[in-house]
């Protein structure tokens, strides 16, 4: 393939001709281009980043009965402690549950854990969008359908027939990135309609504190430590 | 005694066809290939099973370290000059046009906007190791976006540019960067490291909801069974 045949009858000479093979070596340039290709294979970036969309809501105050509150009877809190605990609770806490150690509940980020709790609140519409999850992922569906569907199932789920679970999370402020990102990873792999990420109240404060048996003052804040008689 | 007659071989392999395909390899990389930004910090993202990929164009990127220092990033070169340009006309520091040629080159940055002019007068190693330096002193207020100062200059009728704190860089940033944009049109995309307290990317949240930037991107890398 590399030779070339040259055919040296230049006019002068005559008699016979003179079969001339140009051989040209490609091995430098194979080594080049492997060298060049390594380069690149190195510096790209082929697989990109992913994102994960969140909204926070506006700091302006909202009205009331802008269909944005949250129902205290399907609410779930998720509160994040420092060294990787969670903990949620049911409802809203009433005064009978401030000093009750077993209404907050310590829950792992294991699938067993807080996804099994997510997932049993959460049954009437993780079935459902399961289903149009996989129809997306064998292509009978568009994307741009199965986007409106999901929104259409949250929602309902939500107005009528109350059985989807408002979930609130509350990071402390020692909890890491990590873990408010796996909080929120929980709530795209059990579908969860409705999610946010809130302030902990002085409640949860308390109730963290009494978790820990007393011995995390650092979930207090200073106004309460002081009430509480902790320096 | 017969002489053993060697046959002469010839061990030319002919490269071309190796070449060819080594040529079409290259092509295909160098066309596909979109280079690794360079990042002052090791940022080590959280796991996530998200599928929503990177926006290609005009995104800024709030890069947050372990402790709370913020860099920015903006991948639209032409962006990035008006911005700082707005934000170093906020604080009545100038720019002579080799500083300004310089701009444009940042990838990503993070000095108070006082020292921009030092940094750009670098050479993009000099830049390096003096974010290297300076990152080596604890609280170190010279490197790092400020973003300090009250949180608490809020009200109903003050408009963003009224809560602009003078000590919180970051907010004048942010807002230069998206003044005259509709919504959604710069996109923001946090991008802390995983073990970051959480009260530092409240407060820098809480800064870009001062603003009215509700919608953030949290950059993350795709959750693989080894990663849990």
């Amino acid at each position: 393939m590399s030779e070339v045949q040259v055919n040296d009858d230049g006019g002068k000479k005559k008699g016979r001709q003179k079969k001339q093979v140009l051989r040209v070596d490609f091995t430098p340039m194979v080594d080049m281009n492997m060298l060049l290709i390594t380069f690149f294979m190195f510096s790209t970036t082929l697989l990109k980043p992913q994102v994960m969309n969140i909204s926070m809501p506006s700091k302006e105050k909202a009205e009331e009965g802008s269909g944005t509150e949250f129902r205290a009877s399907t609410a779930l809190t998720i509160l994040l402690g420092d060294e990787n605990d969670i903990y949620y609770y049911e409802g809203m806490p009433t005064e009978a549950d401030w000093n009750d150690t077993a209404y907050l509940k310590r829950t792992t980020y294991n699938e067993d854990g807080i996804r099994a709790v997510l997932m049993k609140k959460n049954d009437g519409t993780y079935q459902k969008i399961q289903e149009l999850k996989e129809k997306r992922s064998k292509g009978t569906i568009s994307e741009q359908f199965f986007t409106e569907k999901v929104t259409e199932i949250q929602t309902e789920a939500n107005k009528n027939l109350k059985i989807a679970p408002n979930v609130l999370i509350k990071p402390t402020d020692n909890s890491s990135y990590k873990n408010m990102v796996d909080a929120l990873d929980e709530m795209l792999v059990c579908n969860i309609g409705f999610y946010q990420i809130g302030e902990l109240t002085d409640g949860d404060r308390y109730l963290l504190y009494l978790k820990s048996n007393k011995t995390k003052p650092d979930y207090l804040t200073d106004a309460q430590k002081k009430d509480l008689g902790i320096n | 005694m017969g002489k053993v007659k060697v046959k002469k071989q010839s061990t030319f392999i002919d490269m071309t066809a190796m070449s060819d395909v080594t040529v079409l390899l290259l092509t295909f990389f160098m066309l596909t290939s979109t280079f690794m930004q360079k990042e002052p910090i090791t940022v080590n993202t959280p796991a996530s099973v998200s599928e929503v990929k990177v926006p290609e164009t005009n995104s800024v990127t709030i890069l947050v370290d372990k402790d709370g220092k913020i860099f920015l990033a903006m991948d639209n070169p032409a962006e990035l000059q008006r911005t700082t340009e707005a934000v170093a006309a906020h604080y009545n520091v100038t720019f002579t046009p080799a500083q300004q040629n310089a701009i444009r080159k940042l990838t990503s940055f993070g000095v108070p906007i006082r020292d921009l002019p030092a940094y750009l007068d670098k050479t993009v190693e000099k830049q390096d190791a003096y974010v290297q330096e300076q990152l080596k002193i604890p609280n170190n207020p010279r490197i790092g976006i400020p973003n300090g100062g009250s949180e608490n200059i809020t009200g109903d009728d003050a408009t963003a540019a009224n809560k602009i704190d003078p000590n919180n860089e970051f907010k004048v940033w942010i807002e230069s960067a998206t003044k005259g944009k509709a919504i959604g049109e710069v996109k923001l995309a946090i991008k802390a490291d995983k073990t970051t307290d959480y009260k530092v990317v409240k407060k820098v949240i809480s800064d870009l909801r001062d603003l009215r930037k509700n919608e953030y991107l949290l950059v993350t890398n795709l959750r693989t069974a080894s990663s849990d």
